[in-house]
């Protein structure tokens, strides 16, 4: 019951909390962009607000933590006190502590995975559509063989082969992700290499790398970026649910994902600590999801008739 | 019923091959290897004789396409070779576990698809109402949360107070009502995890009809509401729903794995696992195998099945 009056009474904080922080955007941002933000709807103002939030707490987690990522500072399992204000896990080491620089340890591979997976998927794609013929075809099929086998089963199959340490985990799920970006990257720019500029700067002689840069990526970048957002939500989530497995980031790195395992008996005991790690996954995929629902639509200009 | 019977055949033989190719990807996978598998899987401290056996036992001696046709037959025959860590054969461990599995994710199809069609259906009826603005809320919300979390906040509700068990001990000997007892939460999990996505679609492929003059029409001529979205918009909205209910049943598979390993369920997915963290590749290459035969199979089925309910899809050319 405790969960659900918690539940209630963070919704209905988070209400004011992300109104009173589009009013502030409002005012703080130069002429045009608060026009954008004040017609931004709550949800995509808390989204905004909670990466914020995310980011601050990653970049100082050093100087927000109470104790060290690693050092064991208490016995095990102790409960919430003044000094270990979430308690400690299985070997004694503090919670909070290690809830911090878990925001800057999976968060951080998350995204360095999705950067690597989007710079190697984008330009694979848009280099396919720029050359067509039988590279395109042979990259494509290349790629839909791949995404014949679900995304969890083939990152599992390659780290068994692989071993797992955090650069296989990164290396393999770019790659499985890659083939994802690459799909979406494609078919945007088919639609564009058939536009008449493009024509015009092949006439004029530029290369494909310069297309790619000045012509194409520009023109290709909305739908792009409402893509990074949803691609940086399922690989922060397959990290983290490999971690959870055992099979991500190891141990002794401070990892939300690992965090919940680690400490998962103390929940059939009733102490929804080690719900935390996963509440604090299942914010930030919210929050970017809420914030791409709202680039998306804005992208779109679509408005849905009554 | 000639062409029906083409485009079933047609979509069949590119399942077949699809299913080559995902066998061909599963097995080569490993020849990404830098050196070979069996110097990687027991590490630097082998003796050279230690890796020449494991090399030969692995039968790595012979060139891989002479391997993979070995391993294919076998598999088409059901035997899918020994596990390296144990050395029973897979498919007697696969055997108990497969049906486990099977078992886990109708259960869960079953209470799902209805659901989510069903509040779909209100959402696009109600729109822009206050039920369909928290439905799509918390459907987006949903749909962010990892497996675990909504596996752990169900435990944390239901489990403690020992409405239903947290760990799931199924037996052969079970009666049905207290199978379906044991694997409640598992399978509420995975309905709340994909009940999101197919309500979703639901509703936009309906609402998207909404706005076409046919709808118009039987509106103005007075149809209620209801009869409208289930008679007029419902069946002609039936292709996307079919691709999309397709589609989450073919994630419950991805899904599975980490819900099994939750409730400690004694399925496919908790195999996989525990042979990944054992780096035992015949027993994961083995049960990869059966996912991504399942996936595509339901792909396959979803294409046939909506091609058919848009006769103009065949028309295609």
């Amino acid at each position: 019951m405790n969960v659900l009056i918690f539940l209630v009474l963070a919704i209905a904080a988070s209400i004011p909390l992300s109104y009173a922080f589009r009013a502030g955007l409002v005012r703080v941002l130069p002429h045009e962009k608060a026009l954008v933000a004040r017609d931004m709807p709550l949800t995509a103002a808390f989204g905004i607000m909670v990466i914020g939030v995310y980011v601050i707490v990653a970049f100082a987690a050093p100087l927000l933590a109470p104790f060290p990522e690693r050092a064991v500072v208490g016995s095990q399992f102790q409960p919430w006190d003044s000094t270990y204000l979430l308690g400690t896990d299985r070997l004694g080491r503090d919670m909070l502590s290690r809830l911090i620089y878990g925001a800057r340890n999976t968060v951080g591979i998350a995204f360095a995975t999705t950067a690597l997976a989007f710079v190697v998927g984008a330009l694979l794609g848009i280099w396919a559509a720029l050359r067509g013929g039988w590279l395109d075809q042979l990259l494509s099929r290349f790629v839909d063989a791949l995404m014949a086998i679900p995304s969890l089963i083939f990152s599992l199959l390659l780290l068994t082969i692989f071993g797992t340490s955090v650069l296989t985990l990164i290396l393999v799920i770019a790659a499985v992700d890659a083939t994802r970006v690459y799909r979406i990257a494609r078919s945007v720019s088919q639609g564009v290499v058939v536009m008449d500029y493009i024509e015009a700067a092949r006439l004029r002689g530029e290369g494909n790398w310069y297309l790619i840069r000045h012509e194409i990526l520009p023109n290709a970048l909305a739908p792009l970026v409402a893509e990074f957002g949803l691609r940086f939500c399922f690989v922060f989530l397959t990290i983290s649910s490999l971690s959870f497995l055992g099979l991500g980031i190891q141990p002794p790195t401070a990892d939300w994902g690992s965090m919940v395992r680690d400490n998962a008996t103390l929940i059939t005991f009733g102490d929804m600590t080690p719900l935390m790690p996963a509440g604090a996954i299942a914010l930030l995929t919210v929050a970017v999801n809420f914030v791409v629902d709202w680039q998306l639509y804005r992208a779109s200009g679509l408005k849905e008739q009554g | 019923m000639h062409a029906v019977l083409m485009m079933i055949l047609q979509r069949l033989g590119l399942g077949i091959l699809t299913l080559f190719v995902v066998s061909v990807v599963i097995f080569g996978a490993t020849e990404l290897l830098p050196g070979d598998l069996a110097s990687s899987l027991l590490g630097q401290s082998a003796t050279p004789e230690t890796v020449a056996a494991l090399r030969q036992q692995m039968g790595l001696d012979q060139p891989a396409p002479v391997r993979y046709w070995t391993w294919l037959t076998g598999v088409v025959q059901g035997d899918f070779g020994v596990s390296l860590a144990t050395r029973r054969p897979i498919s007697d461990m696969m055997s108990m576990r497969l049906g486990n599995t099977v078992f886990l994710a109708l259960y869960a199809a079953a209470i799902a698809v209805p659901l989510s069609l069903v509040l779909g259906i209100l959402a696009a009826l109600w729109r822009n109402s206050l039920f369909d603005r928290v439905a799509n809320a918390g459907a987006l919300s949903a749909i962010s949360f990892p497996e675990f979390f909504v596996a752990y906040i169900l435990i944390f509700l239901l489990a403690q107070s020992g409405v239903f068990p947290s760990m799931v001990r199924i037996s052969p000997a079970m009666g049905l009502t207290d199978k379906l007892y044991v694997t409640f939460l598992p399978a509420l999990t995975l309905t709340l995890v994909v009940t999101a996505h197919m309500m979703r679609m639901t509703r936009a492929a309906i609402i998207n009809l909404m706005a076409s003059p046919y709808i118009e029409m039987a509106r103005l001529k007075g149809v209620s509401p209801l009869r409208i979205v289930l008679r007029h918009a419902l069946p002609n909205a039936l292709a996307p729903i079919i691709n999309v209910v397709a589609l989450n049943l073919a994630y419950l598979i991805t899904g599975v794995v980490v819900v099994e390993v939750v409730f400690v369920y004694p399925g496919l997915g908790q195999l996989m696992v525990d042979s990944v963290a054992k780096r035992d590749i015949a027993v994961v290459q083995a049960i990869a195998l059966i996912f991504a035969s399942a996936y595509v199979l339901l792909n396959l089925t979803a294409d046939v099945l909506s091609t058919l309910t848009n006769p103009r899809l065949m028309r295609r050319k």
